[in-house]
């Protein structure tokens, strides 16, 4: 085996923790159970490891093999990259074309290829009709480079697309040209939406965050609710504003339902407006150009902390649209500009 | 406009009636908590109030002391305290009106200045303690085995924090 391909098998398989390595190697399907069975798991993981790259090169395991093993790992560790969003639209009276994955693969394989000398594509296919596309780029001269690949998501079925940030920017309009051809599409435009947590991605695009699998009579879970403050409270505590508080639970309610809420770490409002005050005189607000600002707000789960500042006292209910609308929109990243 | 009066029912027997108004409700609860844990000469009752004024229709005792809540870290809280003041009769300051201010632990999430609050208070005449609350662990030793954190969530203590020595004298 070739050094740098044994070297790749190593660092990838190194990057694996103890507790997900049997599951993992399972998984990825290349070595047999009964080969697995044979290594002891219990020792170090240094020398596990190079238990293991032995066995690959044994078994002959090539660079595309070690590539896989990429792609399941990440698949596991998902929330290690950055994804972005993309969205393809058909042209005008385009028909929708039964798709075929293999000249899908086939097709955006040969377009990367044909622009650049040196690139590594490998596909694995996942439920739900999609596709995890592992994108290792080289140059004219240089050979991939396996450390700093760009993974793409695509459900087939959708005209959505899901990328790993990519560290070599000049690539991505080649990625989007790849992935729009390969698809029969016309056009892609990169939404404004981006989180670690590929899942809430999918859910937010293809609107799934708000499906409650039960109906229920919309009255009872308040009832519920104050009932809930009966029992805790002490009969010595009187709550006042208790219809103040009823207005701002429905209010939530209403605004961003019983489900869970999709995971988002953040949200960016770049403003572009003119300063508005109301002081007469104000130096700010004589400046003809727009003044430039950006708020950004982070939490480790940014829509649950925005459902519930009014009920802790916050902020008011109903909160600004411009941050309820998130999951509707299906952005993240705002520009706001004077109308 | 219903304002709050110090003296327009007759007092309870034995009972003792605190209003604490402030924005965020499990802060105010919390306190009422702790507040109720400690001994008291007389029955102590805890109205918690997001602001006021309050609704008009209740039937509810002469109250006898209101503290205001500010939460240092919410310019919203202190909006909030600011306009509730204004439904408060002027005789209610005679010594039954008290401000709390927490969070001056964080200076970092500190929105309000502390000095504000101080300002504030000594505008109106009443008294202005800061705290924190913070939740009291005991950890248990048991012989031959690991020291057993229990966290007893009920025990909440206030925390006085030194009030600042710059407070200007009223005008």
């Amino acid at each position: 085996m070739d050094e740098t391909v044994a070297e790749f098998f190593k660092r990838t398989i190194l990057k694996i923790p103890m507790t997900e390595m049997m599951t993992i190697l399972k998984a990825w399907d290349f070595l047999s159970e009964k080969q697995l069975q044979d290594v002891n798991f219990q020792q170090r993981k240094e020398s596990l490891v190079q238990d293991l790259v032995l066995l690959c090169e044994k078994k002959r395991a090539s660079v595309h093999d070690a590539a896989l093993l990429d792609i399941v790992y990440t698949q596991f560790h998902r929330h290690r990259k950055v994804w972005d969003v993309f969205q393809m639209s058909k042209g005008p009276g385009e028909d929708i074309d039964l798709f075929d994955m293999e000249q899908f693969k086939s097709s955006f394989k040969k377009i990367l290829q044909r622009a650049l000398k040196n690139v590594m594509v490998s596909f694995r296919d996942a439920e739900e009709n999609a596709v995890w596309i592992r994108i290792a780029w080289g140059t004219q001269y240089r050979k991939p480079n396996q450390y700093k690949p760009v993974y793409v998501v695509y459900y087939s079925q959708t005209p959505y697309a899901f990328t790993s940030s990519c560290p070599l920017r000049s690539n991505i309009p080649l990625l989007g040209q790849a992935l729009t051809v390969a698809s029969n599409h016309h056009k892609i435009v990169k939404m404004d939406l981006r989180s670690r947590y590929l899942d809430s991605l999918k859910a937010i695009v293809f609107k799934q965050y708000n499906q409650t699998f039960e109906t229920y009579n919309s009255t009872t879970p308040l009832q519920e609710k104050s009932l809930e403050l009966d029992i805790h409270m002490d009969s010595r505590i009187i709550h006042e504003n208790r219809i103040e508080k009823e207005r701002v639970q429905r209010v939530t309610q209403e605004t961003f339902g019983d489900y869970s809420q999709p995971r988002l770490e953040f949200a960016q409002y770049k403003l572009e407006t003119k300063f508005k005050s109301d002081f007469n005189g104000d130096i700010l607000a004589e400046r003809k150009e727009p003044l430039r600002c950006l708020i950004k707000f982070s939490s480790p789960h940014l829509l649950e902390a925005l459902k519930s500042l009014a009920p802790a006292g916050i902020a008011d209910a109903p909160l600004s649209p411009l941050l309820t609308c998130i999951p509707n929109k299906g952005m993240n990243y705002f520009k706001i500009k004077d109308k | 406009m219903s304002v709050l009066r110090p003296l327009d029912k007759q007092p309870g027997l034995n009972t003792a009636t605190i209003l604490l108004v402030g924005t965020e409700d499990a802060l105010l609860q919390q306190l009422a908590d702790a507040m109720l844990k400690e001994d008291c000469a007389s029955e102590l009752k805890i109205h918690l109030a997001r602001s006021l004024p309050l609704p008009s229709d209740v039937n509810r005792p002469r109250i006898d002391l209101i503290m205001f809540v500010v939460n240092l870290h919410s310019k919203y809280s202190l909006q909030n305290v600011e306009e509730s003041l204004r439904h408060v009769d002027a005789t209610f300051f005679l010594g039954k009106v008290g401000f709390l201010a927490m969070g001056a632990g964080q200076e970092s999430h500190c929105s309000i200045h502390r000095n504000t609050v101080t300002k504030l208070a000594n505008t109106y005449r009443s008294p202005v303690f800061f705290c924190d609350l913070e939740e009291s662990q005991v950890t248990r030793f048991f012989r031959g085995q690991a020291p057993a954190h229990t966290t007893d969530a009920n025990r909440t203590r206030l925390s006085p924090w030194p009030v600042p020595d710059t407070c200007p004298p009223g005008p």
